[in-house]
């Protein structure tokens, strides 16, 4: 019926692969979206070389924040913390495989936002790095 | 305009009023605008007032001596003596100009709570604030070291009263509280809370902007020192709000913002403020919002708040039988009884933005979030709601479509 509730959109929302927390974990971060209250954890392992060994996300909010969150992290088990760094917008919207609204994009982009500032180590997710 | 109807609710007539109601969404839907709480439409006599303010009479007011310029103060001070007669103020140098409720409210903490107010000092608010009737307390709590306490919400959504008398023991000096929850709908018995702080030598401040639009509001029976409300809300335009204040205090006060038309006399080193309510409007104020303000009470009093009233009852009291009958559906607030045109719901496993997103396919237009009132959501252990709100154009046919809509969210979502 409707391109933006995509059948993959509601099935990651409704059974995500790879909701939970990792405990120990190598880097942990979260942060919220405040306009609509979507909370978003994601803990990584990361081995010596800088590769993400295994990944899981947990919060709460909209289908489209969480299964956005359970794509993205599927795409980034396995492969290097650097190439995390170059994700950006784009990638969650071909993960995603929908376009959004400016509203809406800001739920999409909560996962990967929470992921940089995680890997770059920053004290606070910054809409400038989900931006290009 | 409808002079000899006066009395009859004609809801056909009251739609052809508000052309947007005509239009159609991206998908083709006609617009089912369930969001009247956040702002009103505006029907044409609004748009007609402000239209022919900028095409006939604008110019700046106070102290032109053109044709325009009188003109112009006229219409500006004319809307105001209508607003004050709409809320039953004694006189309309009691209603200040504001931008909106917020402003209303702020000015209140800027200038009387500041001069007033110590360390130490109660303020007693309520968990169904909005964060207009929040942040300027909190910003004062932390410049002034003042005491907040909040009188709490029950699981039906109303306030706990034996509790709002335990704490005016502590001898608050102001009670501020929303006279109509804007997410529960809760209207609270304002007269009586009010007679209360009275009693317990405080001042009470009402947040308006959910009552004005929707109820019969009179001032001075309820005997608010203060009381803030905003134009958008009761089909006016936006960027305009009032602040009723009985005399003596707002006589008393320090000015709010500094600037032009708020003096009397300037000097290099001094000034003499103006009279009221000159006092508070610095600046060049919103001269043709003020008029469509004016011609906004002016199309709610043809029509009758008690009509509007009756009216928002009748479907409040349809949406709500309907939407309890959705399994997996959970209404927050009170019942219709004592509450205005808004329902606030979480459906069971499905986000409340999900929710809005898939209704606004069908052009229906209803709120998700928490609706500025956060500690509220907090307080109810969620993270938004979805919001339908209802005003004197909203029918049961759009109840209805709002209820298929939700199965169809159901259904999606499986």
């Amino acid at each position: 019926m409707d391109d933006l509730y995509r059948e993959v959109i509601i099935e990651h929302y409704k059974n995500p692969t790879y909701r939970g927390q990792l405990n120990p974990h190598d880097i942990s971060f979260a942060d919220n979206n405040p306009l609509c209250g979507d909370h978003i954890q994601i803990d990584l392992r990361v081995d010596a070389e800088g590769t993400v060994t295994d990944a899981r996300f947990d919060g709460h909010g909209c289908a489209i924040s969480q299964a956005s969150a359970d794509l993205l992290i599927e795409a980034i088990v396995g492969k290097p913390l650097e190439s995390i760094k170059r994700l950006g917008k784009q990638d969650v919207l071909d993960l995603l495989g929908i376009d959004l609204g400016p509203v809406r994009l800001k739920c999409a982009l909560l996962s990967l936002k929470v992921l940089k500032a995680g890997v770059y180590g920053l004290g606070e997710a910054s809409d400038e790095l989900v931006e290009e | 305009m409808r002079p000899e109807n006066a009395m009859k609710f004609n809801i056909d007539e009251i739609r052809k009023d508000f052309p947007i109601l005509t239009r159609e969404t991206q998908s083709g839907a006609r617009v089912v605008y369930l969001d009247s709480t956040a702002t009103s439409q505006k029907p044409v006599q609004v748009i007609e007032a402000m239209n022919a303010y900028y095409r006939r009479s604008n110019a700046n007011i106070h102290r032109g001596v053109h044709t325009l310029a009188e003109e112009s103060t006229a219409l500006y001070e004319g809307a105001r003596e209508r607003i004050a007669r709409f809320i039953n103020a004694s006189s309309a140098r009691e209603v200040i100009y504001t931008r909106n409720t917020t402003e209303s409210i702020n000015l209140v903490a800027y200038s009387w709570a500041r001069a007033n107010l110590q360390a130490g000092d109660l303020v007693i608010l309520t968990e169904m604030e909005h964060h207009s009737n929040l942040v300027p307390w909190q910003m004062l709590q932390a410049e002034k070291g003042i005491e907040l306490e909040f009188i709490p919400v029950t699981e039906d959504g109303l306030l706990d009263l034996e509790t709002y008398k335990t704490l005016l023991n502590r001898r608050p000096k102001l009670v501020s509280f929303t006279h109509m929850s804007n997410v529960l709908g809760t209207i609270n018995p304002a007269q009586e809370m009010i007679r209360l702080a009275h009693e317990a030598g405080a001042l009470a401040l009402v947040d308006g902007a959910q009552s004005v639009p929707h109820l019969q509001v009179d001032v001075r029976a309820l005997d608010a020192d203060f009381y803030a409300f905003s134009a958008h809300k009761m089909c006016g335009p936006t960027g305009i709000g009032a602040l009723y204040g009985k005399p003596a205090l707002l006589e008393a006060m320090p000015p709010f913002l500094g600037g032009g038309d708020m003096i009397k006399e300037v000097k290099l080193r001094s000034f003499r403020p103006n009279t009221l309510p000159h006092k508070f409007e610095a600046g060049t104020p919103a001269i043709a919002e003020a008029i469509g303000f004016g011609a906004a009470v002016d199309y709610l009093s043809q029509i009758g708040m008690d009509a509007i009233a009756r009216h928002e009852h009748e479907i409040t009291s349809y949406a709500l039988e309907r939407l309890e009958e959705i399994p997996g559906l959970k209404l927050f607030g009170p019942s219709a009884d004592q509450k205005g045109g808004v329902a606030a719901f979480v459906l069971d496993g499905i986000h409340p933005h999900d929710v809005a997103q898939i209704l606004d396919r069908d052009g229906i237009a209803v709120r998700a979030g928490h609706h500025c009132a956060q500690p509220l959501h907090e307080k109810f252990g969620i993270p938004a709601t979805s919001r339908a709100s209802f005003y004197l154009y909203s029918t049961k046919e759009e109840v209805d479509l709002l209820v298929n809509g939700i199965y169809k969210v159901k259904e999606l979502f499986g």
